[in-house]
């Protein structure tokens, strides 16, 4: 029986199902824990459906516990859970749940760190010390972040539930970020090693459930397309040395073809809708990347105008830049990037690096590696640009 | 229903607007107030004299000193607030955001205390 497999996929649901019980994320978390406790002594097998076994215990345990307690609070607790309906699986109210659940982790009354740390325990039921690990902060700062924003949650107010259409659009964004980052941080780990695949395959499990929860929001459908065309080219982005090997020098073979297949009828589906955000358009950006034997650099650079129009920061122009240089040759690119200003993101120099080097500007490319060098903080990253400079004639 | 108190962030360091400025940032704070007491989420509003008319009177063993003024380390200062009565948070982050347009200042929302510790 695969008991961490159960849990990781019944916990958050639980959670969600329980906080609209008990209005109370804490409690809710705590009776899911108790009935998980239990079923590790009970289960000989796993029950034919081990989420409503789940829900079902923790609403006892529940009961029993706010019986023994006698704050108004808990006596007016008790009376909601008892008069509950008993719980539906499969149906509307569970998937309702989660969805509320997710834009209360990630209310922009909450820090950005705090959403993420928060999201990932009550959605994705990692434990704290796999939080802290995979962004790299002591065990003791994401415990802390996590009971201050559940605090947060119970004395400020934060509603448990889906915001209303005139405040979606910014909620929806946080929600997406958080995702996003959540993804981000596996694929390109702030440092050690390159890949934190766990990471990833949350992030996608996440944009999935949202994606079945929201069909109608194409920025949703965007943010699983991109996840799943980047994810489809992770086995070949490290080498057999465990280096990085960027997207031109990849083995196309090794690209995982069902999911660029899923992608691409993601992409499909926002290009119908016509209601393009930056999510979509960095999907469609991939989608290109990912459809047949090279890219078609003309249309990426077409997608990365569009994508400019659309959220114009200096990391997307960055990103043209490298368009930019495939298609109109890299003193275009050079040109177009020597304005910006991104304080301590690597990619900057090392970009400008690669151009320079490009154009046979060998000691400039050589200062713009150290640069880079100095600003990256992934080992494998690190190395990359090394060996970069080393290569340098 | 909890109660909020939106307390309006006064950068003091910034010199006085000009008197009709004043008048018109206190006819669009008045109209958000009107809104309030319609939607029946009003509770109190007030306007605050600068932090450097104020006194503070502070224990000290027993007895109390009285100082002028309070030591601020920070520019922005209580300007004035509104204290309303709403469902939740993004009911009252709603106010917030139409009287920090209103009065062209930060509007920081928070929560009072749970009334039950008080008994």
């Amino acid at each position: 029986m695969d008991f961490d497999g159960i849990y990781r996929a019944e916990y958050g649901r639980c959670v969600a199902t329980l906080t609209r019980l008990l209005g109370d994320i804490s409690l809710a978390e705590e009776a899911v824990q108790d009935a998980f406790a239990t079923a590790v002594e009970k289960w000989e097998k796993t029950p034919p459906n081990p989420g409503a076994w789940i829900v079902t215990t923790a609403r006892n345990r529940a009961i029993d516990r706010l019986r023994r307690e006698s704050t108004r609070e808990a006596r007016h607790a008790q009376a909601l859970l008892l008069h509950a309906p008993e719980e539906q699986r499969e149906t509307g109210p569970v998937r309702d749940d989660q969805l509320r659940m997710i834009f209360t982790c990630c209310h922009p009354a909450l820090s950005p760190p705090a959403r993420a740390a928060l999201t990932l325990r009550l959605l994705g039921g990692l434990e704290v010390g796999e939080i802290a690990r995979a962004y790299l902060v002591p065990e003791s700062t994401v415990s802390q972040r996590i009971v201050r924003a559940k605090r947060k949650i119970r004395d400020a107010g934060i509603p448990y539930r889906v915001p209303g259409d005139g405040e979606l659009p910014e909620r929806l964004d946080s929600v997406l970020t958080v995702l996003y980052l959540v993804f981000n941080e596996g694929y390109t780990s702030t440092s050690g090693e390159l890949l934190r695949t766990d990471l990833c395959l949350e992030a996608i499990r996440l944009a999935r459930a949202l994606a079945e929860l929201m069909p109608g929001e194409p920025e949703v459908t965007g943010l699983l397309a991109l996840l799943l065309l980047t994810e489809a080219r992770r086995p070949a982005r490290v080498g057999p040395a465990g280096e990085l090997v960027v997207l031109a020098e990849q083995d196309r073979s090794l690209w995982d073809r069902e999911l660029i297949a899923e992608g691409h009828e993601l992409v499909r589906r926002c290009l119908r809708v016509a209601r393009p955000g930056p999510y979509q358009v960095q999907a469609a950006i991939n989608a290109v990347h990912t459809d047949g034997e090279s890219t078609d650099w003309a249309q990426v650079l077409a997608l990365y105008d569009q994508l400019w129009r659309l959220a114009p920061t200096p990391v997307v122009a960055l990103n043209r830049a490298v368009a930019v240089a495939e298609v109109h040759g890299p003193a275009a690119a050079l040109a177009g990037i020597e304005e910006l200003d991104l304080p301590g993101y690597h990619h900057l120099p090392a970009t400008r690096a690669n151009l320079l080097a490009r154009l046979g500007r060998t000691a400039e490319a050589v200062a713009a590696y150290d640069e880079a060098i100095a600003l990256a903080t992934n080992d494998t990253e690190r190395a990359f640009l090394r060996a970069k400079r080393a290569a340098l004639p | 229903m909890r109660q909020y108190l939106l307390a309006v962030q006064l950068d003091e360091s910034e010199r006085d607007a000009p008197e009709d400025e004043v008048r018109a940032m206190l006819a669009r704070t008045g109209k958000v107030t009107d809104e309030m007491k319609a939607a029946g989420s009003w509770v109190f509003v007030g306007g605050l004299e600068h932090s450097d008319v104020s006194t503070v009177v502070r224990p000290a063993g027993g007895t109390t000193t009285i100082t002028d003024g309070p030591f601020a380390e920070t520019k922005e200062q209580l300007g004035g607030f509104w204290v309303i009565q709403v469902e939740d948070l993004d009911e009252a982050l709603a106010w917030a955001e139409k009287c920090a347009l209103a009065c062209g200042q930060p509007i920081e929302v928070r929560p009072f205390g749970d009334p039950s510790l008080r008994q």
